[in-house]
């Protein structure tokens, strides 16, 4: 197995098609792992690893977590509050904090895009970014990729459909990244407050209508709205919002029969997906999602601790 | 004290002037301008073979963060820095701690100036109390008090019957009012330029309609007042578009540009350098190319670097923590000469941007050289070629993205009513 030759995780934006390849076979690997009735090998024994979030995300830091501690490292979950900003501590005096208790790997998630950027110039450590404010989200996509790749053998050539507030998703941007690296074709959709200016320039089709972007695609990727942007005016009520935006039993047929609809959690019910389409087995693909980034997480961690070297 | 300059190639665009020449300089004033002057008893003889000699540089918009903020830049510390960097006029902003809403603040400024005896340092007064937009600020005392223009820099003033009554009075007082503009409803949250880099980047935009949605109903202000309006900071193409449209019906407006706004683009962030954080913020290469065309046929009056020191612990942040600006003193005229190397500007059309026409606009009685007026001059060695390093720079502002930058052209000696303030000549 190939060590990445990185020293950060943060986006996908400057990894090769070669770099995501290698990844996505790695986590693979690991898949099985989780399937042992004793879900632990010992590979990062004595390596530890400090989960530093500076946004709540139960999901995300919990599947880093497990992800850690399948590995046998030691896991350390910090959170920290961008109050602490304004009484004057700043990611920098955290950063030098950290480095003092030596770890191997910082995950951070942080609501500042840049500030994984930031951290990685500061330490020497490994930083993975668990995602940087509308940036990126480089093990969202990740895993991503991974399930498509599962669920529909490869990535070129497949039509992905990306559905909700592109302006405002890391996920949708580190996804932007990684399918076209890999040739898939993006079109995402969303009402025109939502869409990000020259998002075409990504090389991406974009359009205002869920029914245009999700006919005769193969993957359909539900983001999850938040709800606090009402109040900026993007859009005027999730009612309306659901009328026109909401994956279900109706709008599906536009898609290939076989679409798999995936949604990187936690889902608003009725608002992003119905759920019905959420639950039906035959085309939701969320919880290989969920199982898939375990996977992603342990290569990640694994490879940035220097592989099998 | 006399100072006799000597053979430097002389650029006066107030008299049309670019021949070979001294200048005799005595009591603070140039006493006269020949093409060979014999050297009277005692008077200093600089020889300036190969050197341009230019009407004193004059910056219009610093931030000089004295009182309050001395840990970015004092008064001496930023006068220092002009005339390293070739300017003998200063006009500072008043986005003070406190804010220069009032007479004392005012004779403080002008007093640390007067203790510093480098760059004459003119204060800009505030429009409204404390810069917050609600209630006037005495203008008439500011203007007594030595103020020679009225702003809210760093905020613009949003509310159009506020700004509307300024320049009604302002103008009345012929104290010219500077807006930075930004409607900041348009620019909420924003910390880029809203484009292609920010979609890419993921960090909030902000478009340059936020920008020229303000300039658009500063000049209707100007138009139905009769006054007359200074736009600070250009940095869109649109904005060029609509002062040009103004200045074309007649209308009272001058503008500003910084030379960051006709040298980088959006995409310098794509490493999240807070070094590149400014606002307004950096946009794309059509504007920069509007912005070099603007300044090229005198739609911009004039090029003031926005000087904005800023200490470490200002730009070491996280991105959307970071303050905005550039230390700008020290490289603005090596940035600007660029644009006579690219063949953009003529050297005429240099220093009228960077002396004459800020006099202009300010109503100062500088930008020239003609026989009588203070003897402030900039002599500029046109082919030294030159490496930015922050670390040798005056300021005690060491942001600039242009650290490491090569340049071609430096401001040599700085004079100041008579007396070498700076002489970079050994450098
Ligand atoms: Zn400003
Ligand atoms: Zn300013």
């Amino acid at each position: 197995m190939m060590k990445l030759a990185k020293k950060d995780i943060l986006g996908i934006r400057d990894m090769t098609v070669d770099e995501i390849n290698l990844i996505l076979e790695t986590a693979e690997s690991f898949l099985e792992i989780s399937t042992r009735e004793i879900k632990k090998v010992p590979t990062l024994r004595g390596k530890s690893i400090i989960n530093l979030f500076y946004e709540a995300s139960t999901r995300t830091r919990t599947s880093f977590e497990i992800a850690g501690k399948r590995l046998s490292a030691d896991t350390i979950n910090i959170s920290a509050s961008t109050s602490s900003v304004v009484k004057g501590e700043t990611l920098i005096d955290t950063a030098r904090n950290l480095e003092a208790m030596n770890p191997d790997i910082i995950v951070l998630r942080h609501s500042a895009a840049g500030a994984p950027h930031l951290l990685a110039s500061l330490v020497r450590q490994s930083i993975i970014n668990a995602g940087d404010g509308a940036h990126e989200h480089p093990s969202q996509a990740l895993l991503d990729m991974m399930t498509i790749r599962e669920k529909k053998g490869q990535l070129a050539g497949l039509k992905v459909a990306i559905i909700g507030d592109i302006l405002h998703s890391r996920v949708a941007r580190s996804n932007i990244y990684g399918l076209s690296k890999m040739g898939a074709r993006i079109v995402v959709a969303g009402p025109a407050t939502m869409m990000p200016r020259n998002i075409e320039q990504m090389g991406v089709k974009a359009c205002t209508k869920l029914e245009d972007a999700i006919t005769d695609a193969d993957v359909v990727m539900m983001l999850r709205i938040q709800l606090e942007r009402q109040k900026q005016n993007i859009f005027p009520s999730l009612r309306e919002y659901a009328q026109h935006y909401c994956l279900n039993r109706k709008n599906i047929k536009l898609a290939k029969p076989d679409v798999i609809v995936m949604h990187p959690g936690p889902i608003n019910r009725g608002v992003e997906i119905s759920p019905d389409i959420a639950d039906d087995p035959g085309c939701s693909v969320i919880l290989d999602q969920v199982n898939n980034g375990v996977a992603v997480r342990m290569a990640l961690l694994y490879m940035l601790s220097g592989g099998n070297e | 004290m006399k100072l006799l300059l000597k053979g430097a190639r002389v650029i006066d665009p107030s008299q049309k002037m670019d021949a070979r020449m001294d200048i005799l300089l005595e009591e603070g004033k140039i006493s006269s301008c020949g093409t060979t002057i014999k050297a009277p008893p005692e008077a200093q003889v600089v020889n300036l073979a190969g050197m341009i000699a230019v009407p004193g540089l004059i910056d219009m918009h610093v931030h000089l963060r004295e009182p309050g903020l001395e840990y970015k830049e004092t008064i001496a510390t930023g006068s220092a820095a002009a005339v390293a960097g070739g300017f003998t006029s200063i006009a500072c902003m008043p986005n003070t701690e406190p804010v220069n809403d009032n007479r004392s603040i005012t004779e403080f400024i002008l007093r640390k100036a007067t203790e510093a005896n480098l760059a004459r340092v003119y204060p800009i007064g505030a429009i409204s109390v404390g810069s917050e937009g609600k209630q006037m600020t005495e203008f008439w005392d500011l203007k007594e008090a030595g103020v020679i223009a009225l702003s809210d820099d760093g905020k613009p003033v949003m509310d159009a019957a506020l700004m509307r009554h300024a320049m009604e009075y302002a103008g009345s007082l012929d104290l010219p009012v500077i807006q930075h503009c930004e409607d900041i409803h348009l620019s909420a949250g924003g910390l880029m330029n809203e484009g292609y880099w920010s979609t890419m980047l993921g960090l909030p935009g902000i478009p340059s309609i936020a920008e020229e949605a303000m300039v658009g109903r500063d000049i209707l202000i100007a138009e139905y007042t009769q006054t007359r309006i200074h736009i600070a900071h250009v940095s869109t193409a649109g904005s060029v578009r609509l002062i040009r449209d103004a200045k074309m019906r007649g209308l009272n407006v001058t503008a500003e540009t910084a030379p960051h706004y006709f040298t980088l683009t959006d995409e310098c962030l794509q490493d999240y350098d807070t070094r590149y954080k400014v606002s307004p913020p950096l946009r794309s290469e059509a504007d920069i190319a509007a912005i070099s065309e603007g300044i090229s046929d005198g739609t911009i009056d004039a090029i003031a670097c926005d000087h904005a020191p800023h200490g470490r612990t200002d730009k070491e942040v996280e991105f959307v923590y970071a303050a905005n600006g550039i230390s700008g003193l020290e490289t603005s005229l090596g940035l600007s000469l660029n644009l006579v190397h690219e063949g953009i500007l003529t050297w005429e059309k240099l220093i009228t941007a960077m002396s004459c026409n800020p006099a202009r606009i300010l109503n100062l009685d500088k930008g020239t050289l003609k026989k009588g007026s203070d003897a402030d001059i900039t002599v500029i060695d046109p082919e030294q070629t030159w490496t930015v390093d922050v670390k040798t720079f005056v300021s005690r502002g060491k942001n600039s993205p242009f650290s490491g930058r090569k340049m071609k052209g430096r401001a040599v000696l700085t004079i100041v009513a008579g007396d070498i303030k700076y002489d970079g000549r050994a450098l």
